[in-house]
């Protein structure tokens, strides 16, 4: 396979990654004030994804940074063209990891009750963000020749971006519960696996109509989707969240594989489109950036998976120390 | 105002932000790794209050600073996209190998670090803030190195498509502009913390309060040295940098030093009088010392140091007069390039930069003295020149960056001069093809939200700073009845 080719591949990798692990955190922050009803139980919510929200943030940085380096025409397009959905995006998530640090340092109902409702919105506008954009690549955008975009922000939206938009929110929605459930004890783990059965096979349902136009990667979503509400609703929490964690690949490798060979097609000429090949950096950046993700990313691979096998335990209210500020 | 100048002025204003922070978390994240050492090493429960102390505002700090480094990322491809286009395949490449192997280690270890207190072997746990703060001080490196690159084209050819093309990571690594700006960044960041501790530790001795005496006077003789290192590793580097710079974008220093006409001994300029705005700098009074910046320069104190006047004829006649005439120029198309760079701002800056940078080192050294041998600082006016002393070397850092990033304009990677043909883009092509409003609502939005978290994180270091050690570790419960000790091991020993 071509270096560029392996690089469009690994990006779809870390999309999966970051969709996949923020969007669990993303759901509990949705669900915060919905399984969290008191502040204990939210302070539980919060604490479930503590140790680990940062670093998965980090797959978003990487995957971006490195369409930057493999690939900096899309970089450039997408990120230009998506400029106001981007920034909705930014402004959310520097609201909601300031939220996560900040939010008990002050004891205060007030203080709790602003950096929640700052916690809720940097958990809902992202994910619908990043389902919008990364449809958006998907489906293409009316670009010019020279990989900009024409129309201004309202050409972003389409009925398939918007659905995109629920799809990946839905997604997150449902993964958050089932790692609520994964992840906690006592009361907010029956209220977490009871709110992701019944509202699971609707939320899920945007990804399964987003994927619509291949009958197989809808199949597989519909499948797997289907297979982890039954296992949650037997009580194999962990394999729920398994299987929605293959859903997300499935949804990734459709999407992905049938951009592929575009990268970011142009709606206004084929001729414009950004591709694996007119788009992607010199062979030497893509032979230096795959030996640094050679060794890289099995490193990241050992050291978050060791931080999960840290923080395994379950937690509940009663683990939860009372509140110590000045 | 056009798209430009708003991008421009979103970069700045993000960028100096952002750099409020990340100087803080990188000298205090390396600063409660070494107190965390002491405690484990010495078991010396001082110790261990100093590594909670300060690495909760570390902590507060640094939430701040992952968060802004977003914004940093993502606004090359939203606002400068032909930049992005341009430098991608060279710069982009230093950014994802910060992501891949700086960021994913930092906020890894940080969350293992702050969760896991007593659920990690203390040996683990100490080996976690190393890592993150290691890790910060990586990231600092490739960024500087993708920063250098802009100041210094090194490692790339211009590609048959028209874009530089990466030739060498390792030029790139080992650009010798990238070899003085980090540590001298890396000082910067030291003096930062230093100041911090300094300023918090005076403030609480002079109270004679409390039972922690230890703990600050162990910070206060911490951050002291580490203050008057980090100015001697700034002047030493700092010197290094602008020997590189009348080199590489002699511009720039003659624009530092208002030097018109180039001359031959050529004088240091400690203060003007006058206008410094006009480039022909005939209305420019200068206190100077003569012969010092001949030596600053070339390290030879009769040597020729040209001036901006003939800085321009050069220009000219290698990048020529005009710029392109491009529609994609929009108001610039086919004008004539203004090679001179803001002179307020990069004379200032360059002065305000070394002054500030002088008083935190003074401050280190007066805190030093003043608590030798156990005594306490005396004198409210000792105690508000500490706490002042806190804000003088973000000041300097702030100034540092508006003067290097202001002095390469009209360029926003600035020409080699002794190679790489062709690889140098003017500022004016650099912007996306978006509209005015779009990059006026992104301007407004970020700087209100920077605006108000500013305040908010205020708020709370100085609410933390001032409630001390008793802040950070909840007194000791009571003795738990034998039937109770499982259940209370079981609670969290850290929560949000």
């Amino acid at each position: 396979m071509e270096l560029a080719t392996i690089w469009f591949v690994l990006i779809a990798l870390l999309w999966f990654g970051y969709l996949f692990l923020e969007g669990f955190d993303f759901g509990v922050g949705m669900l915060l004030h919905v399984l969290g009803r008191d502040d204990t139980e939210r302070r539980v919510m919060v604490n479930t994804i503590g140790p680990v929200w940062d670093g998965n943030e980090v797959w978003m940085i990487v995957a971006v940074g490195a369409t930057f380096a493999a690939f900096p025409s899309w970089y450039a397009s997408l990120l230009s063209g998506a400029f106001l959905p981007v920034l909705v995006i930014l402004l959310a998530l520097i609201g909601r990891g300031v939220a996560f640090e900040y939010r008990g340092k002050v004891d205060s109902a007030r203080w709790r009750r602003n950096w929640d409702r700052v916690i809720l919105l940097g958990s809902w506008l992202p994910p619908l963000g990043w389902g919008l954009v990364l449809t958006a690549t998907v489906v293409g955008l009316p670009l010019n020749a020279r990989g900009d975009l024409v129309g201004g922000p309202i050409a972003l939206l389409r009925w398939e971006t918007l659905l995109g938009a629920l799809a990946v929110a839905g997604f997150s929605l449902v993964h958050g519960a089932v790692f609520t459930a994964l992840k906690t004890e006592g009361e907010i783990r029956d209220c977490a696996r009871r709110l992701a059965l019944q509202v699971g096979p609707f939320a899920l349902l945007p990804l399964a109509g987003l994927l619509g136009f291949s009958l197989l990667g809808g199949a597989i979503v519909l499948t797997l989707g289907a297979l982890a509400l039954w296992r949650l609703s037997i009580g194999r929490e962990g394999q729920a969240f398994a299987l929605l964690g293959g859903l997300a690949a499935a949804a990734i490798a459709t999407l992905f594989g049938s951009l592929y060979p575009d990268v970011l097609p142009s709606t206004l000429d084929t001729a414009f489109s950004l591709t694996v090949a007119n788009a992607s950096a010199s062979p030497y950046t893509l032979t230096v950036m795959t030996w640094v993700a050679g060794f890289g990313t099995p490193a990241v691979l050992a050291y978050q998976a060791w931080t999960y096998w840290v923080f395994r335990q379950r937690i509940g209210t009663r683990h939860i120390p009372a509140v110590h500020t000045p | 105002m056009e798209v430009l100048d708003i991008a421009r002025w979103q970069f700045g204003i993000t960028t100096v932000y952002h750099f409020l922070m990340v100087p803080l978390t990188i000298g205090l994240s390396l600063l409660v790794a070494g107190m965390q050492t002491a405690w484990h090493r010495t078991g010396n429960p001082k110790y261990l209050a100093m590594t909670k102390f300060w690495g909760k505002l570390m902590l507060i700090n640094f939430a701040m600073g992952v968060v802004t480094g977003i914004v940093q990322e993502f606004q090359f491809g939203m606002s400068w996209s032909e930049y992005s286009r341009f430098v991608g395949d060279v710069f982009g490449s230093l950014l994802a190998i910060e992501g891949l192997v700086a960021f994913f280690v930092e906020s890894t270890f940080l969350g293992l670090w702050i969760f896991g207190w007593s659920r990690l072997s203390r040996r683990v746990h100490l080996a976690c803030i190393w890592a993150a703060s290691l890790a910060t001080v990586a990231s600092a490196y490739f960024i500087l190195s993708a920063n250098s690159w802009m100041q210094h084209p090194v490692g790339a050819t211009l590609g048959p498509n028209g874009r530089p093309q990466l030739r060498s990571i390792g030029d790139l690594l080992t650009n010798s502009t990238v070899l003085a700006a980090f540590p001298h960044t890396m000082f910067g960041a030291l003096a930062v913390a230093a100041a911090l501790l300094v300023g918090v530790s005076v403030w609480h001795l002079a109270r004679r309060k409390g039972t922690d005496t230890p703990v600050w006077r162990a910070s206060v003789k911490l951050g002291g040295w580490v203050g008057v290192i980090a100015f001697a590793g700034v002047a030493l580097t700092g010197d290094l940098q602008s020997k590189l710079m009348f080199e590489q974008q002699p511009m720039k220093m003659a624009a530092a030093e208002a030097l018109c006409h180039t001359e031959k001994p050529a004088g240091f300029s400690i203060f003007a009088v006058g206008d410094v705005t006009r480039a022909d700098c005939e209305s420019v009074k200068s206190v100077t010392v003569p012969a010092l910046l001949s030596f600053l320069a070339n390290s030879d104190l009769n040597s020729e140091v040209k001036g901006v006047e003939d800085l321009v004829k050069i220009y000219k006649a290698k990048y020529g007069e005009n710029y392109p005439n491009d529609p994609r120029m929009g108001s610039f198309a086919g004008k004539p390039i203004e090679y001179v760079p803001n002179l307020p701002v990069t004379y200032w800056g360059f002065r305000l930069m070394i002054g500030f940078g002088a008083l935190a080192a003074l401050a280190s050294a007066a805190a030093l003295w003043l608590t030798r041998r156990g005594r306490l600082p005396k004198g409210r006016w000792f105690v508000w020149a500490a706490l002042g002393g806190i804000a003088t070397p973000f000041l300097a850092n702030s100034f540092g960056w508006i003067f290097t990033e202001m002095g390469r304009q009209p360029f926003v990677v600035v020409p080699n001069p002794s190679g790489v043909d062709g690889v140098w883009m003017y500022t004016a092509q650099a912007v996306s093809a978006i509209s005015t409003t779009e990059a006026l609502i992104s301007l407004i939005s970020l700087t209100t939200l920077y605006g108000v978290l500013a305040v908010v994180e205020f708020f709370l270091l100085r609410r933390y700073a001032m409630a001390g050690v008793a802040g950070v570790m909840p007194p000791k419960p009571e003795e738990p009845d034998e039937g109770e000790n499982k259940k209370s091991d079981d609670v969290l020993a850290f929560a949000y």
